[in-house]
């Protein structure tokens, strides 16, 4: 926050536009989120940040425009290929495996980065019970570091709801993410919560990782962002820091709409 | 079960009122129990269960298990069949969630393939069994690879039609005998000092060995990296897919293992049968299959055991009651899937996913969404 983005970028949108149909979800996007930064998106409802997302992780396939993560592309490319370049998220509702423990929600995100297939399991091998025990351990870390340790052996529906978005976090973090996204994670939370949800986003910053973040909630996203796009209907109409997008006449205009040009 | 159900009614009835969930409710204390045990209690139970089955096939256990047909032919065909086929399909069915109505498909695969190079190359059991499971192994990819981006229903048509393709091309290639089947197949050699000949009873011990190895491979799994692939692709597909889960992959995989065993359990019955012929792979066979996985309580090995067990063994019991014996056994059927969906002994996390499924969303509350409702994966953003 205090120096100014000359860290590279991490992700690029290019000219980004996806259309359904008729439907225009994004007009020609051009987002840049450099390495090391927490960048927040925010906008009305149905402005297209979601649809981003679904984007960046590879659940849509642009209609024009890139993606690049770390100078590399990956529009097109398949949603677990995605997940393994380094892009983990969360969901804005919540999608864990709710049956399964919160110790095995993590462990498959650790997964991602496992090699054991069908033959090491089956006969046994060495290195599966080296993967096993490491990431049985990494699991318990990281229900530690989102704040729910004594919860692992816990089915994941049975956790109370701000239990079960730091679960969903420590899920992705399984994946060893460098670009983390975060869909509405403050959503639902009392003012506590959110507190430490906002200590819990700053340390996964501060683990060297980029987050980006769409959250409706504007006090938590001032605070803890260091840069903040704005969408309405598809359209990026404004960038910069809080401050700078909070003064926006453009983005007022967008969250009040005539009542701004009334007052 | 009746006997259980009885005994039940006296002390606990009271509550419920209703005899089927009690007994229910004892077995699901069974499995408690046992994912609880310690290890020398489980080692005591393995060591009982085995000298169980070695002692199975003894006449007098036979005199009552089986008064209308020989014990030890039972034992073989269908029991061990049964149940080796109901593991393999559990893989598919239990542990990773894709529907297969044609699973037979695999086990003709295998039958014939045993049967086609003993008799026409004279290789020795052995070979043909491996080649058998390979074979197996490869038409499942072919049959999964191009229909595994289907999703339910689709799924179980195309499994269905596969079936269809596998038993008509059989009959209609005179290779492979056609329509009049392979007759002569060569037994396996003798092994330990016994002779495969036509006594049950080394079939028996053959099938048992069998069993119990694919036990320790379909458990092992179960509990790997790859077990947790199915659960996580049964649960959310896509959520699974988006934490780094190759699903696809994982699911081919599931078709191909579970095709393995299929075509293992052909190819050891058609070493014992000595013929196959086309109409020895019906459809109601697949679906027989499918019965003892969900009737047992699909993904849980032991479930899916007992389901194959009472499915083969209560029709061979009930010899006597000639005809009208399908007629009971399916009328047991539907009481039993009316009064335990889930199946006898089923695992817990599949029996709070059917649970979810009929719309009971338990304990998660209003704010949070199902895996059904509203998707991410749409295209507005609330």
């Amino acid at each position: 926050m205090t120096e100014p983005n000359q860290a590279p970028a991490l992700l690029e949108l290019a000219n980004l536009t996806m259309a359904f149909g008729g439907v225009v979800a994004m007009n020609e996007v051009d987002l840049t989120v450099r390495e090391g930064e927490i960048y927040a998106l925010i906008g009305p409802n149905g402005a297209g940040k979601t649809t981003t997302f679904n984007v960046v992780t590879g659940v849509y396939r642009p209609t024009t425009g890139e993606v690049r993560f770390a100078g590399q592309r990956i529009d097109g490319m398949k949603r677990f290929r995605v997940t393994k370049t380094g892009i983990a998220r969360t969901f804005q509702n919540i999608r864990l495996f709710h049956n399964m423990s919160a110790l095995e929600n993590v462990m498959v995100g650790l997964d991602a980065h496992h090699r054991t297939g069908a033959l090491g399991a089956v006969f046994g091998m060495p290195w599966h019970y080296r993967e096993e025990r490491r990431g049985r351990e990494r699991a318990l870390e990281l229900l530690d570091f989102v704040g729910i340790s004594g919860r692992a052996d816990e089915t994941a529906k049975n956790l109370p709801y701000g239990d079960q978005r730091r679960l969903e976090i420590a899920r992705a973090l399984g994946t060893d993410p460098r670009l983390l996204l975060l869909d509405e994670p403050a959503a639902g939370m009392n003012p506590a919560e959110k507190q430490s949800l906002q200590e819990l986003i700053r340390r996964i910053r501060d683990d060297g990782r980029t987050v980006l973040l769409i959250e409706h909630d504007m006090g938590l996203v001032m605070h803890i962002s260091d840069r903040v796009a704005v969408l309405d209907f598809g359209q990026l109409i404004a960038e910069g820091t809080p401050r700078e997008v909070q003064n926006n006449p453009k983005v007022i205009e967008a969250y009040l709409g005539a009542e701004a040009d009334a007052s | 079960m009746r006997g259980d159900d009885v005994t039940n009614n006296g002390n606990t009835a009271a509550k419920s009122g209703n005899p089927f969930k009690l007994a229910g409710s004892q077995l699901d204390r069974v499995r408690d129990w046992w994912a609880k045990a310690p290890g020398w209690q489980r080692w005591i139970v393995y060591i009982g269960l085995i000298v169980g089955a070695l002692i199975l096939p003894a006449p007098w256990i036979g005199a009552f298990m089986s008064p209308y047909s020989d014990w030890t032919t039972v034992l073989f065909f269908p029991i061990g069949i049964y149940i080796l086929m109901a593991i393999g399909l559990n893989i598919v069915v239990g542990l990773a969630g894709l529907l297969d109505l044609g699973y037979v498909a695999f086990f003709a695969i295998g039958s014939y393939s045993l049967a086609y190079f003993g008799t026409q190359y004279g290789w020795n059991f052995w070979a043909t069994l491996s080649i058998g499971i390979g074979v197996t192994a490869i038409s499942g990819v072919i049959l999964g690879a191009p229909t595994l981006r289907l999703r339910g229903d689709y799924l179980a048509i195309v499994t269905l039609g596969f079936h269809e393709i596998v038993r008509i091309t059989a009959n209609n290639t005179d290779e492979i005998g056609g329509a009049r089947g392979i007759t002569n197949i060569p037994h396996p050699p003798d092994m330990f000092g016994t002779e495969f000949l036509f006594d049950p009873a080394p079939y028996y011990y053959l099938i048992l060995a069998t069993i119990v190895l694919v036990i320790i491979f379909s458990r092992r799994l179960e509990i790997s990296r790859v077990g947790r692939s199915w659960a996580a692709i049964r649960e959310d597909e896509d959520a699974a897919e988006l934490m780094g889960v190759p699903t696809f992959r994982f699911k081919l995989l599931a078709f191909a293992i579970g095709a393995m065993i299929g075509g293992l359990a052909g190819a050891v019955w058609a070493s014992q049968a000595n013929f196959i012929a086309p109409t020895s792979f019906p459809f109601i066979l697949s679906a027989t299959i499918l019965v003892a996985v969900v009737l047992g309580g699909s993904g849980n090995l032991p479930g899916v055991m007992l389901g194959a067990f009472l499915i083969a063994w209560l029709p061979e019991r009930f010899r006597g009651l000639a005809e009208y014996r399908i007629l009971f056994f399916g009328a047991a059927l539907v009481l039993l899937m009316a009064l335990r969906p889930e199946g006898l002994l089923p695992s817990r996390r599949r029996r709070a996913e059917l649970a979810e499924g009929t719309g009971g969303m338990g304990s998660m509350g209003a704010e949070v969404a199902g895996p059904t409702s509203d998707p991410d994966v749409e295209v507005s953003s609330k």
